[in-house]
């Protein structure tokens, strides 16, 4: 969705360079004006495209999947422990908190704005959540997730009115939350008469189930198989919609390549959470919290590219001035950007909470947020504004939870890990600049 | 013109700002599918004009007419609802999002409360086909991977897109090379052949004279001449436009208030 510019012309100069023959020039436009995917015709045609595509600044995800290939032959030559099952496993569940708020801080990225506070406001909700399901108040846990989530989104809803009705930037005020929710947090804590010394422990068994229950391994492969099913039966159809509208679609052999990426990715998950991990007792299945995630990214990959809210979120991002004079209320949809952040980071912190079993005053929700923007910048998001997709925080919190994992296999200190972490952070962010301005030039 | 009923016409419109008279009792007519330009010098009051038409500034005085009945533009939308659109230097385009989505940005179609992209690119690609841009080679490639003259021609597209009866283009070629000025300039022939009214302002005189039907001619915020465009010739112009009056329009006996 961003700039895919030729870089080997600049299209404001063709004309002058021969101003005699004008139809020449335009000619030579239309070359420039190359869109690759939507062109072409074949599979050559369409990895051509590509590779222009990845040397104009859209890299798309397979330079990150790669990375993240090597990052795993690197961490298994050097502990064999790594592509354990169980290790992977881990590290799938390890990744789902990063992914999801990776994805929070993608509705602030897109809209060229920042949210420091998610660490401390999806630990607000998380907090009021397990405080509300524990004893004394012992509330069904449906409920007090509801309230927790709903929590978060007022309060996104109330940082995202001081940022477009009193024009507050977005950093200071969420910098002020950052602070200010790291307390109401520790008040919920300090208030809960369930909290002993700073720690509420899940006692519910459906929450706890989020991450340590698991799905039998025959419910493994017939739930991957609908979820396959459904994907390439929607992907089939828009393209025979599309084509028989006579519009242009990606060749047929590409949509099937699709189709059995996905499929060989997912299986190869299923396969994997099915092994027998268990020690002592046979472990095995699919934690419920990857099901669990698989829905909230579509949802959200939904709510982002086939609804107007998302397309609005998009154009905002590049150009809130265009925005308005197309008659879009630019403050009420950055508003309800800034409410499904703080959404978003509640369900993230309520899947951290319960792959520990429990919620600590200790916390730390400042490197949190370095890591969500870590997710969604090293996944393909821009800093910059206006572009990002679902899938980006998946790939990203997946490359994060390699490091850190590995890493820590390694029994590297946790000095390294927050090094190694910040370079990975920095050097996404360098791509994305640097490719930015290459195409933008 | 004096059969017809024009389809946007100024009488005695004045802006004052504290002190500065911006426009003094402008009185000009814009008939309905013509070109007409407005041209003047720097300071001569184009842009407080265009501001004035879209509904961004209120006038100090005066009236204007819409199709013969007498309007007021309090704000953007009501100049929006009447069926003016006003394409600004800037062409207020989203870079990141594809022609289609600039095209239909805010007045998405929706198919069971979900975008309808099939039915918008279709709808796009008509409009784009009835102007005659050819140039463009998927119309789902990012804006920004677009020349001047086909952002223009976007900008214009989105217009029509939004049934617009009149399309106001500030110096729509000021930063165009030959070939997108030429393109330009040719998309605005096209509109007003598909009865569209447009309303160039523009300082260039060679684009003045290829596309406009009807010229209107300001200096220092009061309308000085304006015609059929056959009646003027370049140099009479520029005498407009740098003195206000032109003794060889007065020789040639061409109108003037």
């Amino acid at each position: 969705m961003t700039e895919t510019v030729n870089e080997d012309a600049e299209p404001d100069k063709a004309p002058e360079s021969d101003p005699s023959t004008p139809t020449a020039a335009i000619a030579q436009e239309q070359l420039v004006a190359l869109a690759p995917d939507v062109l072409a015709d074949s599979l050559g045609d369409y990895m051509r495209a590509w590779w222009k595509r990845i040397r104009g600044g859209e890299s798309g995800a397979l330079p990150i999947i790669a990375g993240l290939i090597g990052l795993c032959i690197y961490f298994e030559v050097q502990s064999s422990a790594f592509l354990h099952a169980g290790n992977i496993v881990n590290l799938f569940v390890q990744a789902t908190a990063i992914i999801l708020l990776g994805m929070a801080e993608l509705y602030a990225l897109i809209l060229s704005e920042i949210d420091l506070s998610v660490g401390y406001v999806g630990a607000v909700g998380a907090a009021l959540a397990l405080a509300l399901m524990g004893t004394p108040q012992n509330w069904p846990w449906w409920a007090a997730v509801i309230v927790g989530l709903l929590t978060c989104a007022a309060i996104g809803a109330f940082q995202g009115t001081l940022i477009t009705r009193l024009r507050i930037p977005s950093f200071v005020v969420t910098l002020a939350g950052l602070l200010g929710w790291q307390g109401v947090m520790i008040a919920i804590f300090n208030t809960d008469k369930g909290a002993v010394g700073g720690v509420i422990t899940i006692s519910n068994n459906v929450i706890t189930d989020l991450v340590s229950g698991n799905l039998t391994t025959a419910a493994g492969w017939i739930l991957f198989g609908v979820g396959l099913g459904i994907f390439a039966t929607t992907t089939l159809f828009r393209t025979a919609r599309r084509r028989s509208q006579g519009l242009t679609a990606p060749p047929m052999s590409i949509t099937i390549l699709t189709i059995v990426a996905v499929g060989v990715a997912g299986a190869a998950v299923v396969w994997v959470c099915n092994l027998n991990r268990g020690t002592v007792v046979a472990v095995e299945g699919v934690p419920w919290v990857i099901p669990v995630l698989v829905v909230i990214v579509v949802a959200q990959s939904f709510l982002l590219s086939r609804t107007r809210l998302g397309r609005y979120f998009y154009a905002i991002g590049a150009s809130p001035e265009a925005a308005r004079r197309a008659g879009i209320k630019v403050a009420r949809i950055r508003t309800i950007a800034f409410a499904l952040c703080s959404l978003t980071a509640g369900m993230a912190l309520i899947v951290y909470a319960s792959r520990l079993g429990s919620f600590s005053v200790g916390y730390d929700g400042g490197s949190q947020v370095l890591y969500a923007v870590a997710a969604a910048v090293i996944g393909g998001a821009s800093l910059f504004g206006g572009y990002g997709k679902a899938i980006h925080p998946v790939l990203g919190g997946l490359v994060i939870a390699t490091l850190t994992n590995g890493l820590a296999l390694l029994s590297a200190s946790v000095a390294k890990i927050d090094i190694a972490t910040a370079v990975a952070l920095m050097a996404a962010v360098a791509v994305d600049a640097t490719l930015r301005r290459r195409s933008r030039a | 013109m004096t059969q017809d009923v024009p389809l946007l016409e100024l009488r005695g419109v004045s802006k004052v700002f504290g002190a500065v008279q911006a426009l003094d009792k402008v009185d000009f007519v814009v008939p309905a599918g013509k070109v007409t330009a407005l041209a003047g010098d720097n300071g001569a009051g184009k842009s407080v004009t265009i501001k004035t038409i879209s509904g961004l500034w209120e006038p100090s005085a005066g009236q204007i007419l819409w199709e013969g009945q007498p309007v007021r533009l309090h704000r953007p939308k009501d100049a929006e609802e009447l069926g003016i659109t006003t394409i600004y230097q800037d062409l207020a385009l989203c870079d990141n999002l594809d022609i289609v989505q600039n095209m239909f940005l805010g007045h998405e179609r929706l198919r069971h409360r979900l975008l309808d992209e099939t039915a918008m690119e279709l709808a796009a690609r008509k409009t784009l086909a009835d102007l005659h841009v050819t140039t463009i080679r998927s119309i789902r490639q990012p804006v920004a991977s677009l020349s001047g003259g086909q952002r223009q021609s976007v900008a214009v597209a989105k217009a029509v897109m939004q049934s617009a009866k009149l399309v106001i283009m500030d110096e729509p070629t000021a930063a165009l090379g030959v070939a997108q000025t030429r393109m330009v300039l040719d998309l605005i022939k096209r509109l007003s052949a598909q009865g569209t009214a447009v309303l160039v302002i523009s300082h260039n005189l060679n684009d003045v004279f290829e596309v406009a039907d009807h010229l209107v001619v300001l200096y220092l915020g009061r309308m000085v001449a304006q015609g059929p465009a056959s009646e003027f010739d370049r140099q009479v112009v520029v005498d407009y436009m740098t003195t206000g009056q032109s003794s060889r329009a007065a020789a040639a006996g061409t109108d003037t208030p």
